[in-house]
């Protein structure tokens, strides 16, 4: 059994009590989602909070909701809500994709998608995903919320603009017509973080040819999207070419450490393999879900 | 040895619905296992008890300049810190291993690993016991260490052994087998020779429960009562009282239900030692229970051999030779759990199953700053290294002389007729029928078909390998003349006895970690005495309550006990036909068995059941001459020979040509462990061995950096595979009685562990032929591929 150091627990009974309590117990507190990342570092004594403030009971947090041209994701929505719901994966394909190779149905079922973004973890998916899909991030604290763009949540491996005394209480999603994701990665085993993964959105026009794109690496040193496959794509029909140099962007954009997982050619070489890849499914669905619409 | 009545094996075992004895039934023990209900030792708690934690070395290889305990020992809640020059007053600082070398209990000179035991807290509870850890002050000379085994004999290499009287270098031993001059001759002469190294990379057994253990030392009379997690619960008793100088009757071992053990609890471990220590100390029971990296970073590794292998064979595919050097990387210490004459385990039986005109081997073992181990993971005593480089080696060979590789295993077979077979460097293999095995592989495949499928995926671009491998084994160790742990020959005891009732209760010395030996055992003694295994009680894992032996490793209860206990269940046969005869008024040569029950010759309606017999003996029968009032017997088993179980795995692979992602898409493993007791219990075995086998091959590694820092020291880094990397397992079976065996049964509860990882490797490899790769190394990753499919195959050490 690993043992974590000592520390102090208490429950919140809701988002203000939440608030309420960062404040009281201070610098040296932290609120426990799901635990999966929070946990196993405390028993490494990597993390050694004085107090967790338990946010579990926080069931107004946990919701899955289309609200008009916007997808509204509750900060302790579960993986495995987002894996099962027929919403998400209808308009997000994503984000199904990314939920089915996260961890393993014992993580997913406590994991959520508020920790795992607070959390950002270079390996963790759901950034990516955001990333790409364009989300805002709703964050509350002492002085109101606060609504941030990924690229101004997310401020690096392991940190956020969330500050230590506020919550991330939503996530939004715009939801795109004649659109379409996908997600892929590659893992050592399931259960593993990634080696290296990618996402992808796009949005096709009425003549078929890419309206939108955007493309995201995991795990490869990139926290922002691939913003240089824009200019190659958008205003063209989707083909094999295009996704090519796309991928070869995507190899030159990131900039992957040599670990266990592998060595950097390989990282650099899935960047570019896993790009096509999800370009060309995310186009794929694309067309299909544009030629659903006209019949 | 002698055996009481020589039947023929039974051919009809492996049938499926046999209501006594052999045959497929549900485990006994498993009613406690899926209820949450075993006993493990982190389960016993003793009044008072007290918790013991260990601080452990950040580094490699340092020299330790002081230990400051005072403000851990200032913790309201911690009793005790041990240290290691604590220990040396007492003369425990260094402890024997089970390879004649020593080991550091805590450290006192030098840290030669990291990881290493360094203090040893006792406190009111492990919470207070781990915080103290932190209030240790330890100061540390950083020494430049030696991680690549290939650097341990340079000149100037740091010398991990300065405790060792005139120590000048990092060499253990130098071992060989076979005949070198004859190979050589054999090797010059040969049309072809095809030479690989082969790398076998260091992992981990990684039971699902590590190690622990609790002491209860009585100050009072002097006793000590030890729960351990150990596999050989009566060596460690003799081991224990020769080093602490307990008298052996005074020491009483007690494994409670093992939540697995693969060869990592064999070894007397620096933390049960502690836990005795901390006891006697404070005069309270002790308990100490590792953490996960405790158990990846410092107990018993497995494998880590880097050989050099080379195969000659005529131009038609007839195998002449084999050779190899290999170079062992043992760790800080010696600590291999092995037969005292074999440094290098049964490496040796490296010829696997063909009919070789020569072979030699040569194995070299040297220290590095790594942990100690080396014989473990279900490795049968380095059967597995063996298997894995003639499997290989064969399958080079193949793609050399473009042959089919089931075609050229098929073509070197030993024959038949040809057992017992006395291979090329010193084993004689009992009995064996391979052709037959491989065929019933290849057919459960649709092999030619598989082949065809290939050869169509390949014209598209795409990967797909298949992979064969066929291993004999060398388990149930074995003949006192010829093996021993530090002086304890390996033999084992079985004690029976039929209650009045016809109840009856078996003592055995060899201890389950999973394997299923209340039920096994149990069927053992129905099958001989004929009364239903559910009435049958096995009593093991309690020095107190069971005969000496040497426990339960290398698949050797069934070979060993198993035939301790069939000839104590035929002894008390023996004996009922006696009491039975003077119940009848008859004479014992007038009774004839039948399942449960002597009966008159010719009259088959007369005759007593062994309850009635069992209740007679404890009555008011009188009993003939020389025969006492019990239905008891007891038996130390001497095994003449090891037994040699054999099989055929077949894996089918598919390559992603983008990521190198390896899945497993099919296995078919056909096993020969000669008489199957339980079908279920051994396809159980092979099932979790070949899941072993696809985690070895596909990802498991312990991996050392620059300094020595161990990069597998929790399972986020050292990966063990899960239901989603393995595919439904195909198993199949032949049936090669073991002609010395008392019931025809080999050992099985490692073969597929050894078997199976040149299978997987040989399909990865052969879905890689059309990159020109003919090797790589284990563990065949994404990453590790990838490179293969880039001309950049590189060992993994
Ligand atoms: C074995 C294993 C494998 C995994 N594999 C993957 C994988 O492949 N891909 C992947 O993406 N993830 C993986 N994960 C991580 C998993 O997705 C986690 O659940 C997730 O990263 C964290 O979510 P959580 O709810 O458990 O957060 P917690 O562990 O509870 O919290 C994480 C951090 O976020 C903070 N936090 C949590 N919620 C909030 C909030 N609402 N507002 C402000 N701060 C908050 C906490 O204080 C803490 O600092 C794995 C985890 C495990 C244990």
């Amino acid at each position: 059994m690993q043992i974590p150091a000592p520390f102090d627990y208490v429950r919140a009974s809701s988002v203000d009590n939440a608030l309420a309590l960062l404040d009281r117990h201070g610098a040296e507190s932290r609120v426990v989602a799901g635990g999966h990342s929070l946990l196993p570092m405390m028993k490494l004594r990597l993390a050694r909070p004085d107090w967790l403030i338990d946010i579990n009971d926080l069931f107004e947090l946990d919701y899955l909701l289309v609200d008009k041209d916007v997808l509204r994701i509750g900060a302790m929505t579960r993986h495995t809500t987002l894996l099962e719901s027929d919403d998400v994966k209808r308009l997000f394909p994503i984000i199904t994709d990314a939920e089915r190779v996260i961890a393993d149905p014992i993580v997913r079922n406590r994991g959520t998608i508020g920790g795992s973004l607070c959390q950002a973890d270079p390996a963790e998916d759901l950034s990516t995903v955001c990333h790409v899909l364009e989300a805002v991030a709703v964050v509350r604290g002492p002085a109101g919320e606060r609504m941030l763009s990924m690229a101004d949540f997310h401020r690096g491996p392991y940190e956020t603009a969330v500050a230590q005394n506020e919550l991330l209480i939503e996530v939004r999603i715009p939801i795109r017509s004649d659109s379409s994701s996908a997600y892929e990665k590659v893992e050592r085993r399931v259960g593993d973080w990634a080696v290296a993964a990618a996402g992808a959105s796009v949005s096709l026009d009425s003549a078929g040819a890419i309206s939108q794109v955007a493309v995201g690496l995991t795990a490869v040193g990139l926290d922002r999207n691939v913003t240089e496959v824009e200019a190659v794509l958008v205003g063209q029909a989707p083909t094999e070419e295009l996704f090519t140099e796309a991928g070869r962007l995507a190899s030159l954009a990131c900039d992957p450490l040599a670990d266990q997982r592998g060595p950097i050619d390989y990282k650099r070489h899935l960047a570019d393999e896993l790009t096509r890849r999800v370009l060309r499914a995310a186009c794929r669905r694309a067309a299909a879900s544009v030629s659903e619409i006209t019949i | 040895m002698t055996i009481l009545e020589d039947r023929p094996s039974n051919p009809a075992a492996g049938d499926h619905d046999r209501p006594v004895g052999h045959g497929r039934m549900q485990r006994k023990e498993d009613p406690r296992f899926v209820r949450g209900k075993g006993h493990y030792v982190d389960d016993i708690v003793l009044p008072g008890m007290l918790h013991g934690a260990i601080l452990r070395a950040p580094v490699a290889h340092a020299r330790l300049v002081s230990i400051d305990t005072t403000e851990a020992l200032a913790h309201p809640k911690v009793l005790a810190v041990i240290t290691g020059s604590d220990l040396q007053a007492l003369g425990l600082a260094w402890a024997p291993t089970l390879s004649m070398d020593v080991q550091a209990v805590l450290v006192t000179d030098k840290v030669r690993f990291q990881g290493q035991e360094v203090a040893f807290v006792v406190a009111e509870d492990r919470y207070a016991a781990r915080d103290a850890l932190e209030l240790i002050q330890v100061e540390y000379d950083v020494l430049p260490p030696v991680v690549d085994a290939r650097k341990a004999m340079d000149p100037g290499a740091p010398v991990i052994r300065d405790d060792l009287e005139g120590r000048t270098n990092n060499h253990i031993f130098d071992w060989e087998a076979g005949n070198k001059a004859e190979t050589d001759a054999v090797f010059a002469s040969a049309d072809v020779v095809v030479t690989q190294e082969i790398v076998y990379p260091r992992v981990h057994p990684a039971p699902m429960e590590t190690c622990g253990a609790v002491a209860d030392f009585d100050p009072i009379d002097g006793r000590l009562t030890l729960y351990e997690t150990t596999q050989a619960p009566h060596a460690h008793r003799t081991l224990f009282a020769m080093v602490s100088g307990i008298p052996e009757h005074k020491i009483r071992v007690v494994s409670p239900d093992i939540g697995g053990g693969f060869g990592n609890k064999v070894g007397i471990y620096p933390g049960y030692i502690l836990a005795v220590v901390g006891s006697i100390v404070t005069g309270k029971p002790v308990k100490w229970v590792e953490d996960r990296s405790e158990n990846l970073m410092s107990t018993s590794f497995a494998r880590d051999y880097i050989m050099q292998g080379e195969i000659a064979a005529t131009k038609d595919g007839k195998i002449l030779g084999l050779r190899t050097n290999v170079l062992a990387d043992h760790g800080a210490f010696n600590a291999t759990a092995q037969p005292t004459k074999y440094p290098a385990g049964f490496f040796h039986i490296f010829t696997g199953s063909y009919d070789l005109a020569a072979a030699h081997c040569t194995v070299t073992g040297v220290y590095t700053n790594k942990a100690p181990g080396g014989v473990a993971y279900a490795c049968s005593f380095r059967v597995t290294e063996a298997v894995y480089l003639v499997e290989r080696m064969v399958d080079i060979l193949a793609r050399k002389l473009e042959m089919d590789p089931a075609e050229l295993r098929l073509k070197n077979f030993i024959k038949p007729e040809q057992f017992p077979y006395p291979n090329k460097t010193g084993w004689e293999y009992d009995s064996g029928d391979y052709e037959p095995t491989m065929r019933l592989s290849m057919k459960m495949a649709g092999y030619d078909e598989l082949r065809r499928e290939q050869k169509e995926k390949r014209e598209r671009g795409e990967l797909m390998g298949i992979g064969i491998s066929f291993f004999t084994e060398t388990v149930g160790a074995g003949p006192r003349k010829d093996m021993d742990i530090l002086g304890l020959g390996m033999a084992d005891g079985a004690e029976l006895r039929i209650h009045p009732t016809g109840k009856a209760v078996v003592r055995i010395s060899v201890q389950s970690q999973g394997q299923g030996h209340e039920t096994t055992f149990a069927q053992i003694v129905a099958e001989e005495i004929g009364i239903p295994p559910e009435d049958i009680d096995v009593v093991h894992g309690d020095t107190d309550q069971t005969p000496f032996g040497l426990g339960t490793y290398g698949s050797r209860s069934t070979p060993v006990s198993g035939a301790a206990v069939a000839l104590v269940a035929r002894k008390v046969r023996e004996k009922a036909r006696f009491i039975a005869a003077a119940m009848l008024e008859t004479r014992p040569e007038d009774l004839e068995w039948e399942k449960g029950r002597w009966f008159v010759k010719g009259d088959p309606s007369v005759g007593k059941t062994i309850a009635e017999i069992a209740m007679g003996a404890h009555g008011t029968v009188a009993l003939p001459e020389g025969i006492d009032g019990n239905l008891d017997a007891e038996v130390t088993y001497d095994p003449p020979n090891l037994t040699f179980p054999f099989g055929a795995y077949i894996c089918v692979v598919d390559v992603d040509p983008g990521t190198g992602h390896v899945k497993v898409r099919r296995f078919i493993a056909v096993d020969d462990c000669g008489t199957r007791i339980n079908p279920m219990i051994i396809e159980g075995q092979i099932h979790g061995g070949l899941t072993d086998g696809v985690g070895m091959a596909l990802m498991e590694f312990i991996e050392f950096d620059a300094e020595g820092n161990c990069l597998g020291g929790s399972f986020m880094d050292y990966l063990i595979p899960t239901a989603m990397e393995v595919p439904d397992w195909e198993t199949g079976f032949t049936v090669t009685p073991s002609p010395h065996h008392p019931i025809g049964a080999k050992g099985v509860g490692e073969s597929a562990t050894v078997g199976s990882p040149p299978a997987v490797v040989n399909a990865v490899v052969d879905a890689l032929a059309p990159f020109g790769v003919v090797h790589m190394d284990m563990p065949c990753t994404p990453a590790r591929v990838w490179e293969a499919m880039q001309g950049r195959t590189r060992p993994p050490v």
